[in-house]
């Protein structure tokens, strides 16, 4: 049987990964005067592919591992265009950008989610 | 430190009030800037806050980091003398030592500091929106 959770697909998980990244960001640009803070940013498509219903590896033992180890955490060190002395590696116009963009594709997800609601709702209600 | 940095308005508000802080000093450096001392030891030295993140408990995984001021230091520097014979406060050579504070660095401290609230209150601003646009979600 399918699940309103299935119906609802893709867009709970991109919609909790943009809100993480939103976080993420906004610690950003919170210490962009702190000496020495390196900013950090969410793979968002890596970590998504991990929400996609791809096929399960086979194995032919028990033992054996399903899960290739990761060489990195979720999340990762972004790559300054040019430091600051003081080891910050916060550039405002970058941060502010991608929380600009971060928060219209949030608001996107919003939407897709918003019009499978209301999708759901008219076919219980039957109008 | 177990902190109590969970959500986004944590960040925000702890970065806001370290900017504030720093505004602050900027505000004492300032308003002693034109003070005058007899005694170099005695002589105003500008305040400068040291800033240091905190990490959230699960910073690693989650990424949320805000910002603390750690301590207040006064800056490595000598406060200037000045040969003003007529001042009440000169010494027995006729000199009288300057705050060590420099205007126009603490005018660059005033603008960046205000620059970076602003940017906080417009991160509060918007997730703000997007929170309230979730919670009504289906409707």
């Amino acid at each position: 049987m399918l699940k309103i959770a299935d119906h609802l697909g893709i867009h709970q998980h991109a919609l909790q990964l943009r809100a993480q990244r939103n976080e993420i960001l906004a610690s950003n640009i919170a210490n962009a005067s702190t000496p020495n803070f390196k900013a950090r940013d969410l793979d968002f498509l890596s970590e998504l592919e991990k929400h996609q219903p791809g096929e399960a590896m086979l194995s032919s033992n028990q033992q054996h591992m399903n899960s290739l180890p990761t060489t990195s955490g979720p999340v990762q060190y972004r790559l300054p265009t040019a430091e600051s002395l003081d080891g910050n590696t916060v550039e405002l116009h970058v941060e502010q950008m991608q929380f600009a963009e971060n928060v219209m594709k949030y608001q996107a997800s919003l939407n897709f989610l918003n019009n499978k609601i209301t999708g759901l709702m008219s076919a219980i209600k039957g109008e | 430190m177990a902190s109590s940095l969970s959500n986004i308005f944590d960040v925000s508000a702890r970065a806001m009030s370290a900017q504030m802080m720093r505004l602050n000093t900027v505000a004492s450096n300032l308003a002693n800037a034109r003070s005058t001392y007899t005694n170099k030891e005695d002589a105003y030295r500008a305040i400068k806050p040291v800033f240091t993140t905190v990490y959230a408990d699960h910073a690693a995984k989650t990424g949320i980091a805000s910002v603390d001021v750690e301590s207040f230091v006064r800056v490595d520097r000598e406060p200037t003398a000045e040969y003003r014979p007529d001042d009440p406060k000169a010494d027995a050579d006729g000199y009288v030592y300057a705050a060590a504070v420099d205007t126009d660095e603490e005018m660059v401290e005033m603008l960046d500091a205000s620059r970076n609230y602003q940017n906080n209150i417009e991160v509060i601003t918007t997730l703000k929106a997007l929170m309230m646009r979730t919670i009504n979600l289906g409707k």
